[in-house]
């Protein structure tokens, strides 16, 4: 168990930078998410961490104690690689006793911690056979044995889930975060999927273009988005953003409609143009007298409740709703946008302005 | 039977067809060669041409083996040959690693010098290399002759090696080296192991190469104990006639270590090593 310390880290590949000025402290027994979009540097930052790549400013500690010139054998930190990699002539058991006799721990100690891990992961069964025998499912769960046998100062995954399909997804999604209550070992996660994030993270690190955009916990992020991009990334049907201009008297007009009247911010001028990020689950329908006047453009059954994309003059809006009343496209609905749920974004910088 | 299946069929017959005939071609100067090696001396010219001799001998194989220098001629290409394939095949697997895992200054340069090296017909430079060797002392002798090899066959065996060291995703020697293993130990008990293949075919391929070679043999080694068997063959032919008869038999031989090699590695050129590493 480690904490993992990041300080103005970069990294430059050569053809511009991939990572900028990277602050982040990684508590311990801490289970951090890095979430970001492809291309964002991600596995970057992950392999920074483990020491596959070299930084090119600033500084890793593991426990306080600085990494950079590490070797990544020296580190004490396990990875689980999205190609899982496992070796492909060594079977279950020798790949997940590799680790340990690279260590030259006596062998009876061995075996006792590779058939606990196994058990643990439900390979028992399995451990003779090589990988190439083994479902997508059974390889995954080869790759985390082969990581939590060892029991490293902390592991590192990249995008472990991503070659399953849902439903094993969300299965080791729950299981992974249970291994990780039982072994309480700083764990840092990189994916592209906000549910993923979301879901198993005690904090979700932000990543867009190389930059950290928020660090907080899943709730935070998604109610106190610090910008437009972790506002869009989280949440699924996803904010929505609508141009709008605020009156003096507090009200956020867009095309020609109140949608909702807010004590204005400090330092805003009435007439600025801001983005109002309305997070579709938060809205409500009601008669067309009686709220903004919107027209239903598309209506998409989810099972709990209904997707309902909206026209708003030119712009779309997307609406969740458990309302069962009948709605059809063209039809023209009231739109409630209750007190609370607007966030107000600069349009240009898209940092959140309430 | 409907039309569909005849037509399958139909089509299975001429694969097959083309097949046998490819076969038959390729291996048809080897028949020839079986079959002269064992052609009596009396029957050679006298039968006109035909498939099979009417009476076949061995006495080609046993004059060989017992009046020839052959044997000799034999352990020296076996000597050369083996070590020529293991130099070659070590030197080429540090230099395909490399080429394909580091980035390192002078890169291309190297891989482009490497490449260019093999663009020379050997015809050219067989003086210059006589004149570098010959005080040395490698002249007339079979260390000489592994030197050139291994040099002339390094850098497409490097090649070669780095496209089997491509074929294994570095996950796994990364995944090694989390795994509290150095690079070497990375390479030593996860990369190399599944290179076999790649190993096997390389060897495979220089061993045949300094096998067959003759110019060099020819050039750079005059005296009969220090002859490779190609050049031994050429004993066959004296001024006024050819004997066929056990020049084809010390063919037939010369082509036993070379099978015999093939038949041991052939389990490792069987691909797919590397199958179950990653999702599948
Ligand atoms: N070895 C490399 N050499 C040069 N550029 C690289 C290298 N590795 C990554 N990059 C670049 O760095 C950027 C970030 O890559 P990275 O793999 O960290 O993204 P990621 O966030 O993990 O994306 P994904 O979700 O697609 O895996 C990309 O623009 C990529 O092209
Ligand atoms: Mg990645």
């Amino acid at each position: 168990m480690a904490t993992i310390t990041l300080s103005n880290l970069s990294k430059d590949y050569g053809g511009g930078p991939v990572l900028r000025g990277i602050d982040l402290e990684i508590r311990e027994g801490e289970f951090v998410a890095l979430m970001g979009p492809s291309g964002c540097g991600k596995s970057t930052l992950l392999r920074l961490i483990a020491g596959l790549e070299e930084p090119s400013g600033g500084e890793i500690r593991i426990d306080g104690r600085r990494v950079n010139e590490v070797a990544p054998k020296d580190r004490d930190l396990a990875m689980v690689f999205q190609s899982y990699a496992l070796y492909p002539h060594m079977t279950v058991r020798e790949n997940m006793s590799f680790a340990l006799k690279q260590r030259r721990l006596p062998q009876a100690e061995i075996t006792r911690a590779v058939e606990g891990a196994a058990a643990k992961l439900g390979l028992t069964n399995l451990l003779e056979r090589k990988p190439k025998a083994l479902s997508g499912g059974q390889r995954q769960r080869v790759a985390m044995g082969r990581a939590i046998v060892r029991n490293p100062k902390a592991f590192l995954f990249d995008e472990p889930l991503s070659n399953l399909d849902a439903r094993l997804r969300e299965q080791m999604r729950y299981e992974i975060r249970k291994l990780h209550r039982e072994l309480g070992a700083t764990s840092v996660y990189v994916t592209h999927d906000q549910v993923e994030a979301m879901t198993m993270a005690d904090r979700i690190v932000a990543l867009n273009d190389g930059a950290i955009q928020q660090v907080g916990a899943p709730q935070e992020l998604y109610d106190q988005p610090a910008n437009l991009f972790v506002a869009g990334f989280l949440g699924s049907p996803p904010m929505n953003f609508v141009d709008a201009t605020l009156a003096p008297d507090g009200a956020l007009v867009a095309e020609g409609q109140t949608l909702a009247r807010v004590s204005p911010p400090a330092g805003l001028a009435a007439g600025t143009t801001l983005t109002l990020g309305l997070r579709p689950e938060r809205l409500a329908l009601t008669d067309p007298t009686k709220g903004s006047a919107v027209r239903v453009d598309v209506v998409e059954t989810t099972g709990t409740g209904r997707v309902v994309h909206l026209a708003l003059g030119p712009q779309r809006l997307k609406l969740f709703t458990m309302d069962p009343r009948p709605l059809a496209p063209g039809d023209v609905v009231g739109l409630v946008v209750p007190p609370g749920a607007p966030l107000l974004f600069d349009p240009v910088s898209g940092a959140r302005l309430s | 039977m409907n039309k569909t299946a005849t037509h399958i069929i139909g089509a299975r017959l001429l694969h097959a067809l083309a097949l046998a005939a490819f076969v038959a071609f390729a291996l048809f100067p080897l028949f020839w060669l079986l079959k002269v090696s064992l052609t009596p001396d009396d029957l050679m010219y006298g039968e006109g041409v035909r498939l099979w001799p009417s009476r076949v001998t061995l006495d080609h194989y046993g004059s060989v083996l017992r009046h020839s220098q052959f044997p000799l001629f034999f352990r020296n290409s076996l000597i050369v040959s083996a070590a020529t394939g293991l130099l070659a095949t070590a030197a080429a697997s540090a230099a395909g690693y490399a080429f394909s895992r580091f980035r390192f200054r002078g890169k291309a340069w190297v891989m482009g010098v490497m490449l260019v090296s093999q663009m020379f017909p050997l015809v050219i430079i067989v003086a210059p290399i006589f004149r570098l060797l010959s005080p040395l002392g490698l002249t007339n002798s079979l260390s000489g002759l592994v030197v050139v090899y291994t040099a002339f066959n390094t850098p497409f065996a490097a090649f070669l090696m780095q496209s089997f060291f491509e074929a294994i995703p570095k996950d796994l020697e990364e995944a090694a080296m989390m795994d509290g293993a150095t690079r070497f130990q990375a390479l030593r008990r996860v990369i190399l192991p599944l290179t076999l293949p790649g190993l096997a075919a390389t060897g495979g391929f220089v061993f045949t190469a300094a096998w067959s070679e003759l110019l060099f043999s020819l050039m750079l080694n005059s005296s009969a104990a220090v002859s490779t068997f190609p050049a031994g063959l050429l004993g066959f032919v004296s001024k006024f006639s050819v004997d066929f008869g056990q020049m084809m038999a010390a063919g037939v031989l010369a082509l036993l270590p070379v099978g015999a090699f093939f038949l041991l590695i052939q389990r490792y050129l069987v691909q797919g090593l590397t199958a179950g590493a990653v999702k599948g």
